[in-house]
């Protein structure tokens, strides 16, 4: 690893100081994700910004009806907090069903929206990849993609973002609270990852100066009708292939609302209020879900090997709208 | 025989060490002044150096050089002398030779520095030019180019026996079939790693994680030019390896380079990354085509396989024996070919060639049952092999209907529904799947050496491992059992090139070879510990024979009256307050190799696949064994344990992807290269069927390290094929392939 000069940051205004300071700086917090990375020098900041002894680790109600969580509190702390297992059972399944119970012990949920892909390409400094060393080309366009993007997707890059807890926040409809040189403001979900384009090497439009303090949660919670389907490779500690968040406000059989969001499909993750709208006041049917489905995949493209993400998507969104509907055993 | 401690759930005797963290893997033995080496590995498959700058690693403090094929140290002229045991016949790979490179990955530079950190980074300042020659890792463009060896490194196949092709065009039923699996590594949870300790005379002490320490005597004695007396090998504990440690790797020849040149200590470690730079289990297709009569009697079978290699070593594996072992069939063809592509060589990974092979023999079984509208197990049993055809010769023992009965009774086997998609639970299709196994109870020679001193405390030694099987407890057990002693009095010793001489621990026979040794040298103990018990004073033993008399509980008793006898310290003290030292070297009795020796198995399987998501869960597994005397039915039961997990990985989830523009494996790691978590494992139970043989070797018991992995991938896919009536012929099984 490339060597690093380290300080603590006290408070907020310093932290942005400290990683304004200089330019290859970087935050640490759980360093789940950027610690490996700078082994395997992926990552070379030249100074890391600790910000674990910020006061950013609670959570509390806001003015709203909502809960805001620091952006330091751990994700294991999150996904077992009381009131987010009530409100929002929604974000704790979608938590619990991320990495390990070591990692999220360690893992901020402000860190868990800045983790990088893990497009094998990325990860291999030995190979072209536009994230890493942009204009670089992307190895994994006509390379191995079968764990890759098939929405949103550039010439230059076809990674995706790897959270599960994004997804959730996502379909939540949460907002990021950040703080810069130039004071705070507040990102929507929505707005808060980026696409590829011809820039793959920037993942969300948080500055260089800026600092995540919080993510806000609405007051609505969606706690009756939700769930989080994580389709992978193996049980447990894999990305997702596909992963649905979907959760339902209903009216007897009739929808109210309707949120679902994708992960594992593109380089953030991926909602279509218009096709969720499909299901307003309609009633809550397969046949129904099926039309969401369908429009959550128009235009998705397949490299080859993740061809199969476009027709799993499909179904997982099916079945977790369904099991959102009826409630019952998961997977 | 009454027994005392073989047969006993014994914990281990080195389970203290090891969850205390006291027992010390190769790259733990601490030394002063120990410098540490980090290898560069090749960004592209294959070409040469045109230039490698080391100037930028060399400025940074700390860092003391960096080995490249241009500073190196003379090397022994003839390739030969960098063969070790398990090299397969070719040139075998010789780091930092020249300027070519053979494989991505391969190690081109060592960077050696006063700390772990500081060489990684130098190794990272190393700057090459290539000049790129076009390579070729496209398995499946490049398999009409196959050819036969001119050696098999495991063997010939057997030749063909009566009319195959005739037999299979008048067979009535028939099925011809293609069956794939790609390369997987074998994720040791220990990396490579070596330390090399430089003595001040310029003798090496060298840790290295390896599955016998001749093997890297051996090595560095030859390659480097030294005498057997200037090097010693010490390997007490090897954290995993099943196959990967048979070869010394890199990092071996790299450190005792780095070692030797420096006159200092050093240290070379492998980062999980690099773990996928050397041996592998060979991507591999099987051609499986079969004919039955009607009535389901096998009338031909044959088995054609091609698998990859690479360009400077013939790897082979024993694929296509195991149709011969398990069924009768009197027209028989099989056939082994090579595709050599800009890989490193493929390397045996845990029931090399048994877990590849019946895989492919055991689906096509099933296959041929299904279109017979027979069930699986009564077409296996009309198609029972009473011998092996291979070599024409008889069993030395095979329980394995008596492993069908008891497994298919543990599982459940008659409530299944024959018909593929007739069991479901909700939204899960049902499977319910068998296939059965061999695999070899051979037996090589080895050595051991028996202490026993006037405390009667014994102490007994063999160079082999225990690369985590449990060879420190059962050969304990071996030794506390000849002699009437307790555990805690008897010490096995191993991993020390010192001691003496072992075969490397491969091949499911260390507890049938070293086992042996260890028996004999008891044995001879024993024999003289009774001589000194008939001289004890007023013994009661005086008149008796060795026949006439009982090892137990520290005593030497009449049998017929078991309350006479000498105690073993009485005894001792009749030698002079010597201790009783014997070394014997034993090896196959004769006659034994007149029989066919294996274990076998049956695998009996559920999974639950999701029909509209394609997900699959094994949620049952019955595994049941044939593996003769089981000397530690707790130690037993953890490697089929392990076998059957590895075969889930096999069946749905191991898989080392090439990316052929790149020549380079791209999922090494193991966030991207998938082995089984807990989550992925539900109930397994293994049974142990009863099986006497008195010809594998006099303690009758067969190596369990393979046999438990065998059968497990085929039933799993045959399960899936129950479960969804789709029959999925390429491993993996992940879920796109059930979609």
């Amino acid at each position: 690893m490339r060597s690093f000069t380290y300080t603590r940051a006290n408070d907020v205004a310093n932290a942005v100081d400290e990683v304004s300071a200089e330019k290859e700086s970087k935050f640490i917090a759980g360093g789940t994700n950027l610690l490996d990375l700078m082994k395997i020098q992926v990552e070379r900041p030249s100074h890391l910004v600790d910000i674990t002894r910020l006061a950013l680790d609670t959570i509390e109600e806001t003015a709203e009806g909502g809960l805001r969580l620091g952006a330091l509190v751990t994700n294991a702390d999150t996904a077992y907090h009381e009131q987010v297992e009530k409100r929002y059972p929604l974000l704790s399944h979608a938590i619990l069903a991320g990495a390990t119970a070591q990692l999220r012990n360690m893992a901020t949920d402000g860190g868990n929206l800045m983790q990088r892909t893990r497009c094998y390409y990325f990860y291999d400094t030995d190979t072209p990849c536009n994230k890493r060393e942009p204009g670089s080309g992307c190895s994994a366009i006509n390379g191995y993609n079968r764990d890759l993007a098939i929405l949103g997707t550039s010439e230059h890059c076809i990674a995706t973002h790897p959270s599960d807890m994004a997804v959730a926040l996502a379909a939540l409809e949460a907002n990021v609270r950040v703080t810069g040189k130039a004071g705070e403001r507040v990102i929507p979900f929505s707005e808060f990852h980026r696409l590829p384009g011809d820039t793959p090497h920037i993942d969300t439009n948080l500055k260089p100066d800026e600092i995540i303090t919080a993510i806000d949660l609405p007051a609505k919670g969606f706690a009756d009708h939700y769930t989080y389907l994580k389709l992978r490779d193996r049980a447990s500690y894999a990305f997702a292939l596909v992963s649905v968040a979907a959760a339902l406000d209903l009216d007897g059989d009739t929808v109210k609302e309707a949120r679902v969001a994708l992960g594992g499909v593109a380089h953030k993750p991926w909602r279509i209020p218009e096709a969720e709208a499909l299901l307003k006041g309609k009633p809550a049917t397969r046949e129904n879900f099926q039309k969401v489905a369908e429009a959550y995949v128009q235009g998705a493209k397949g490299y080859g090997h993740n061809d199969f993400k476009i027709e799993l998507a499909k179904r997982a969104i099916v079945r977790a709208l369904l099991q959102a509907k009826e409630m019952e055993a998961k997977l | 025989m009454k027994t005392n401690e073989i047969g006993k759930p014994t914990n281990r005797v080195d389970g203290r060490h090891k969850v205390t963290g006291e027992a010390k893997y190769a790259g733990e033995f601490n030394v002063p002044n120990l410098a540490y080496g980090f290898a560069v590995n090749s960004a592209i498959a294959k070409g040469k150096i045109k230039k490698i700058d080391t100037s930028k690693a060399l400025q940074v403090e700390g860092v003391l050089e960096v080995f490249t094929h241009e500073n190196r140290p003379g090397y022994v002229w003839f390739d030969k002398n960098y063969k070790d045991m398990d090299a397969p016949p070719g040139s075998p790979f010789r780091p930092l030779y020249d300027n070519e490179v053979k494989f991505s990955m391969q190690p081109i530079a060592l960077a050696v520095a006063e700390t772990f950190e500081l060489a990684r980074y130098a190794a990272s300042l190393v700057e090459v030019e290539y000049e790129t020659s076009p390579h070729d890792t496209d398995f499946e463009a490049n398999i009409e180019r196959a050819y036969v060896p001119e050696e098999y490194n495991s063997g010939e196949p057997p030749k063909p026996w009566g009319q195959p092709d005739e037999a299979l065009a008048n067979a009535p039923v028939q099925i011809e079939e293609e069956y794939t699996h790609s390369s997987q590594h074998h994720n040791p949870m220990e990396m490579h790693a070596s330390t090399v300790v430089y003595e001040a005379d310029g003798k090496l002490t060298v840790y290295d994680k390896i599955q016998g320490v001749m093997n890297t005597h051996q090595y560095i004695t030859h390659a480097f030019g030294m005498q057997p007396e200037e090097v010693q090998v010490i390997s007490p504990f090897v954290g995993g390896a099943f196959g990967s440690g048979l070869r010394p790797q890199y990092q071996l020849f790299l450190a005792v380079l780095a070692a030797r040149e420096l006159k200092r200590s050093v240290r070379v470690t492998l980062t999980r990354q690099q773990m996928f730079s050397f041996g592998h289990r060979p991507k591999t297709m099987q051609r499986f085509a079969l004919g039955a009569s009607k009535e389901g009697k096998l009338e031909a079978l044959q088995q054609d396989v091609f698998a990859e290699t690479s360009r400077f070593e013939d790897y082979s594996e024993d694929v296509v024996i195991w149709a011969g072992v398990l069924y009768k069939c009197e027209n028989v063809k099989l056939s082994h070919k090579l595709v050599d592509l800009d890989v490193y060589t493929p390397l045996d990974m845990r029931a090399p060639g048994g877990t590849t092979g019946t895989f492919a023999l055991e689906c096509s079984m099933d296959e041929l049952a299904h279109k017979l509208g027979m069930d699986p197990i009564e077409f296996r049993l009309k198609n029972y092999s009473e011998k092996d055809q291979n070599e024409d010769k008889p069993f030395s023992s095979k329980e394995l209907r008596e492993c069908y009965r008891q497994g298919a009774e543990k599982f459940g086997w008659k409530k299944r529904n024959p018909a593929p998609r007739s069991m479901r639970e909700g939204h899960n299709l049902i499977g319910w799947g068998m296939a059965h196994g061999a695999w070899e109870a051979n037996q090589a020679q080895a050595s051991a050496k028996a202490v026993l001193t006037s405390d009667g405390k014994l102490t007994v030694s063999s160079a082999t491992a225990d690369i985590g099987t449990g060879t420190y407890t059962v050969m304990t057990q071996i030794a506390a059992e000849t002699l009437g002693l307790q555990l805690d009095d008897v010490t096995f010793k191993l991993g020390d090139s010192s001691l003496p001489d072992a075969p490397l621990e491969g091949g499911s026979k260390t507890v049938s070879t070293v086992g042996t040794a260890v028996k004999s040298a008891c044995d001879k103990v024993r024999e003289r510990l009774f001589e000194l018990a008939q001289q004890v004073e007023g013994s009661p033993l005086a008149e008796a024979s060795l026949e006439d008399v009982v090892f137990e509980g520290g005593q030497i008793s009449l049998r017929k009256e078991p309350s006479k006898g000498v105690s073993i310290t009485a005894a001792m003290s009749h030698n002079q307050g010597k201790a009783i030292e014997e070394e014997v070297s034993s090896k196959p009795a004769d006659g034994q190799s007149d029989y066919a020796r294996y274990a076998h198995s049956a695998t009996f399987v559920e999974v639950k696949v999701d029909e509209d998501l394609g997900t699959i869960r094994v949620t049952r597994v019955v595994s049941a064994i044939a593996g003769g005397r089981i000397i530690n039915p707790k130690t037993a039961k953890s490697q089929i344990l392990g076998g059957v997990v590895w075969g889930i990985g096999v069946a749905m989830e191991e898989d080392t992807v090439m990316d052929n523009n790149l020549g380079r494996f791209m999922n090494h790691d193991l966030d991207k290269y998938h082995i089984p978590v807990n989550a992925d494992v539900h109930e397994v139970e293994v049974i142990f069927v009863e099986e006497k043989d008195e010809i594998v070797n006099p303690l009758g018991a067969k190596g369990l390290g393979e046999i438990g992995i065998v059968s497990v991938a085929p039933a799993i896919a045959n399960a899936v094929f129950h479960a969804t009536g789709k029959r999925v012929r390429e491993l993996p099984i992940t879920l796109d392939k059930l979609l």
